[in-house]
C-alpha cells in the first residue's frame, strides 16, 4: 500500500510547474517528498487547533544525516508541523493530529508509544528561547541528569562544557555557570537552549528559528554546529532566512497556509522553483 | 491653523504634538487624581487599623499585670506535712488557705466579726493556695518557716488597684465596699500591694475566676488544630490543584468539579461545622471538642481556598517552561516537580497561609463541634479536649466579670501576634522560594 502511494506521489513529483493543472491554485505537493532511507516519515498529516486546520495533509520524509529546512510565510504552520514530530502538540488543549508520523518505522502517535523517551530521541529548540529559571549549568545538566547519561560529576561537567562549547556559548558563560540562565541576553538564551537540547544527544533535532535572535557571528557558530551535527543526526530547521536555508540544508520544504507546496533539493528549490507560490516567496514577491 | 496643503511637511507633525501636549495635561491630572484616591484609601485603612489596635491594646494591656499581696506566711509542719514525708502528692493536697488567712488576721487584728472576717478572707484569690503549693513542692525547705509570699489577689481587688472601680460611686453600686477599700489602702501604704507580671495568663487554662484564667489552653488548642489542619490541607490542596490543572482531562466532570470547588469557597463556614458534626463526630466517631475534629473541619473549610490559589499559581507559570522540560524528555511528573512547582510555590504558600489565617480566626464551625466546652486543662495532644483562641475570646467576651474584659482584649492581642507570626513566616518562606530569575 505504501509503495502504491509512493508511486503516485512520485508521478506528481515528476510533473513540472507548468504541467500542473490550476497552477497557483493547486495545493498538491510539488517535488519528491520521499527519501530513500527515511529517519522520520510523515504521511497525510492534518493538524487542527479546535476547528481550525493548521496543517493540511502534509507528507514529508527526513533522511538520516540530512538537514531539512522549512520555509514559508509567517503563520503557515511550520512550527505546528515541527512540533508534531516530537508530540509537543500534545500539551496544547484542543490540538488534534491525524495521519501517520513514523520514527524509524514506528508510529510515534501510536497509543502504546511513550512520548517521554520519544522527546529524548527527538530534541527540540523552541522558537522563543525558554531557559529554565535555574542556573546556566543546571539548564544544560538537567536533561542528562534525568536520563542518567553521566555517571559522575566530572562526566557531567565535561558534558555541560562540551555542549556549551558546541553552541558557541562557553567562552561567554564559563565564569558564571551558577548565574541564572534567564539573566542572559536573548541570543545567549537561545544558544543555551541549543546546548540544553544537544546535551541529551537526540537522534533527530528540531530547530524552530534557532537564529532569529542571533547576530551574524553567533549565527555562523550555530550553522557550523548544525553542519557538524549532521554527521550523526537528522535535523529539521525552520528559518525565515533564505540564505540560511541555502547554506545549511540539503533539502528544503516550502509551506503555505498549512499546505506543503514544494519540497526538493535546496539547490533546485532556490535556483529553479517549480511552483508559482514558491517562486513568489523566494524571489520576495510574497510574504 | 496652517493649511496642510501649503506646507505639509512641517505643519502636520507640529499639530500632532500639540494635540498630544494638550491631552497630556489631562492625562497627568487623571493620574494624580487616581494616586490621591489610592493614597486616601490606604490612609483611611491605616487609621482604622490604628484605632483598632489602640482600642485593643488600651483595654488589654493591664491584663498582663496582676495584683499580688506580699504577706508573711507561716507554713507550720503540722498543717502542711504532718507526717514529715515531704511527698509531693501530700504537699500538693495540703491546706495552704489557713496559713494565708492566719497571716491576714495578724495584719488586721481588729477584724473580729465573723462576717467581716469572711470579707477579709475574700480579698485573696481562691487560687492563691495553689501558687504556694507549687512553691513548696519546688522547695520543701520552706516548711516550718515564715517567709514573704506573693499572694494572688481576688479579681475585684485587682480591678480596684488597676483603677477600674470608681471609688466615688455609691457604695451599693460598687463591687468593693468602703471597708475593703480601707484594708487595701492600708496594705498599699505598708507597701504590701504590687502589680506583677501575669504569668498565670500564659501558663493556665481558662477558669471561672478571671484572675486564674489563662490563654495557654486555647493557645495550645489553636496550635494543635492549625498544625494538623496545615498538614492535611496543604498536601491535599496542592495535590488536587496539580491534578486538576495539569493532569485531569478537560471534560464535563472536571468542569463540574471546578464549579463546585468555587462554590465551596463561598459556603458559610458554619455549614462546615454542621458537616463535621454529622460526618466526623456522628458517623466516624471522632471525639468532639478535640483539635483532631477541629482540624478536619477547618481542612474542609480551607481546601477550596488553597486549591483555587494553587491553581492560579500553577496557571501563572509560563507554558514555555513546561515545554522546555518536556522537550528534553522530562516526564509530566518530573516537569511538575522540578520546574512548575518551584515556580508556583510562592503563590501556593500565600494561598495556604491565607487559608490558615482564616482557619485560625474561625469560630462559628468550631462552636458546632463542641470547641465551646469549658475546658480548664491545657491540651497535650490532638485528641485532648481543647478550645481555640477565637472561641476563648468569644467565651470571655460573654462573661460578666470586669476582669474578663481586659483578658478578652489581651487574648485578641495574643491572637493577632499569632497571626502576625504566621504572616511573617509566610513572607520568609516566600522569600526563600521566590527566585526572581
Ligand atoms: N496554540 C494554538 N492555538 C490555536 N491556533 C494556533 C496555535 N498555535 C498556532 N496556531 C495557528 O496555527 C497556524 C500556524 O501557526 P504556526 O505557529 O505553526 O506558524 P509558523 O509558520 O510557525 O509561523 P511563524 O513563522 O510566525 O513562527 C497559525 O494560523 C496560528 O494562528
Ligand atoms: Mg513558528
Amino acid at each position: 500500500m505504501n509503495t502504491m502511494a509512493e508511486a503516485i506521489d512520485k508521478t506528481t513529483g515528476a510533473m513540472s510547474a507548468s504541467e500542473l493543472a490550476g497552477g497557483i491554485h493547486s495545493r498538491a505537493t510539488v517535488g519528491d517528498f520521499t527519501v530513500a532511507d527515511p529517519r522520520m516519515s510523515c504521511r497525510d498529516v492534518d493538524v487542527w487547533y479546535g476547528s481550525k486546520q493548521a496543517i493540511k495533509g502534509v507528507s514529508l520524509d527526513i533522511a538520516q544525516n540530512e538537514v531539512l529546512s522549512m520555509i514559508g510565510p509567517s503563520g503557515c504552520g511550520k512550527s505546528t508541523f515541527l512540533r508534531c514530530l516530537n508530540r509537543m502538540n500534545d500539551t496544547i488543549d484542543g490540538c488534534r493530529v491525524t495521519g501517520s508520523i513514523r520514527l524509524d518505522g514506528q508510529d510515534i502517535y501510536d497509543r502504546s508509544l511513550d512520548p517521554v523517551p520519544l522527546r529524548a530521541r527527538v530534541g527540540m529548540v523552541f522558537q522563543k528561547p525558554n531557559p529554565f529559571p535555574k542556573s546556566i549549568y543546571e539548564n544544560v545538566a538537567y536533561g542528562p541528569r534525568i536520563h542518567g547519561l553521566t555517571n559522575n560529576r566530572t562526566e557531567l561537567d565535561a558534558l555541560v562544557e562540551s555542549s556549551l562549547r558546541k553552541a558557541g556559548l562557553w567562552e561567554e558563560v564559563k565564569d558564571r555557570l551558577d548565574q541564572p540562565g534567564t539573566g542572559l541576553s536573548g541570543g545567549q538564551q537561545q544558544r543555551l537552549c541549543i546546548a540544553r537540547t544537544i546535551a541529551v544527544s537526540p537522534e533527530v533535532i528540531l530547530m524552530d528559528e534557532p537564529c532569529s535572535a542571533l547576530d551574524p557571528i553567533a549565527t555562523a557558530i550555530v550553522e557550523e554546529l548544525i553542519d557538524e551535527l549532521r554527521a550523526n543526526y537528522s535535523i529539521a530547521i525552520v528559518t525565515h532566512s533564505m540564505q540560511q536555508a541555502a547554506r545549511v540544508s540539503q533539502r528544503t520544504a516550502y509551506f503555505h497556509l498549512g499546505d506543503l507546496i514544494e519540497v526538493g533539493e535546496t539547490n533546485d528549490i532556490f535556483t529553479n522553483p517549480r511552483h508559482k507560490l514558491t517562486e513568489d516567496y523566494i524571489t520576495g514577491r510574497f510574504g | 491653523m496652517t493649511d496642510p496643503s501649503v506646507n505639509p511637511d512641517t505643519s502636520t507633525p507640529r499639530r500632532a504634538i500639540d494635540v498630544v501636549n494638550a491631552s497630556l495635561k489631562r492625562r497627568y491630572a487623571k493620574e494624580r487624581r487616581f494616586r490621591l484616591l489610592g493614597a486616601t484609601a490606604v490612609g483611611l485603612g491605616l487609621v482604622f487599623v490604628l484605632l483598632l489596635f489602640a482600642d485593643i491594646v488600651g483595654k488589654g494591656y493591664t491584663a498582663f499585670q496582676q495584683t499580688y499581696y506580699r504577706l508573711p506566711v507561716t507554713l507550720s509542719a503540722d498543717l502542711v506535712d504532718p507526717e514529715g514525708t515531704r511527698d509531693p502528692r501530700t504537699l500538693a493536697r495540703a491546706d495552704y488557705m489557713t496559713p494565708i488567712r492566719q497571716s491576714l488576721r495578724q495584719l488586721f487584728p481588729e477584724v473580729k466579726d465573723r462576717r467581716e472576717r469572711r470579707q477579709l478572707n475574700s480579698i485573696v484569690s481562691v487560687g492563691a493556695p495553689q501558687l504556694i503549693a507549687e512553691a513548696v513542692i519546688a522547695n520543701p525547705d520552706l516548711i516550718g518557716t515564715t517567709s514573704d509570699f506573693w499572694i494572688l489577689a481576688d479579681d475585684d481587688i485587682d480591678m480596684l488597684v488597676k483603677g477600674y472601680i470608681d471609688r466615688n460611686a455609691p457604695e451599693s453600686d460598687r463591687r468593693v465596699d468602703d471597708r475593703v477599700i480601707g484594708w487595701i489602702d492600708r496594705l498599699e501604704d505598708e507597701g504590701r500591694v504590687a502589680k506583677r507580671f501575669n504569668t498565670i495568663f500564659f501558663t493556665h487554662g481558662t477558669s471561672r475566676e478571671p484572675e486564674l484564667a489563662g490563654i495557654a489552653g486555647a493557645l495550645m488548642g489553636s496550635f494543635y488544630t492549625l498544625v494538623l489542619a496545615l498538614a492535611l490541607s496543604f498536601p491535599i490542596g496542592v495535590g488536587a490543584a496539580i491534578y486538576l490543572e495539569e493532569f485531569a482531562p478537560r471534560n464535563r466532570w472536571t468542569d463540574l468539579i471546578e464549579v463546585n470547588i468555587n462554590n465551596l469557597a463561598a459556603v458559610p463556614s458554619i455549614v462546615f461545622g454542621l458537616l463535621g458534626l454529622a460526618v466526623f463526630i456522628g458517623f466516624f466517631g471522632v471525639p468532639r471538642s478535640t483539635p483532631l475534629v477541629a482540624a478536619l473541619v477547618l481542612t474542609l473549610m480551607t481546601l477550596p481556598t488553597i486549591i483555587i490559589s494553587s491553581r492560579a499559581a500553577l496557571k501563572s507559570v509560563p507554558p514555555s517552561i513546561r515545554e522546555a522540560a518536556l522537550g528534553v524528555g522530562a516526564s509530566p511528573l518530573q516537569t511538575q516537580f522540578h520546574h512548575v512547582l518551584p515556580l508556583a510555590m510562592p503563590g501556593m504558600l500565600t494561598g495556604t497561609i491565607l487559608g490558615m489565617a482564616q482557619a485560625l480566626g474561625e469560630t462559628a464551625p468550631l462552636l458546632m463541634i463542641g470547641m465551646i466546652a469549658f475546658i480548664v486543662d491545657v491540651p497535650g495532644g490532638f485528641t485532648d479536649p481543647a478550645t481555640v483562641l477565637p472561641v476563648q475570646i468569644f467565651l470571655w467576651a460573654d462573661s460578666p466579670e470586669r476582669g474578663f474584659v481586659e483578658r478578652t482584649s489581651a487574648a485578641i492581642m495574643v491572637l493577632l501576634a499569632f497571626l502576625f507570626l504566621m504572616n511573617l513566616a509566610a513572607v520568609l518562606l516566600r522569600r526563600r522560594f521566590e527566585r526572581r530569575w
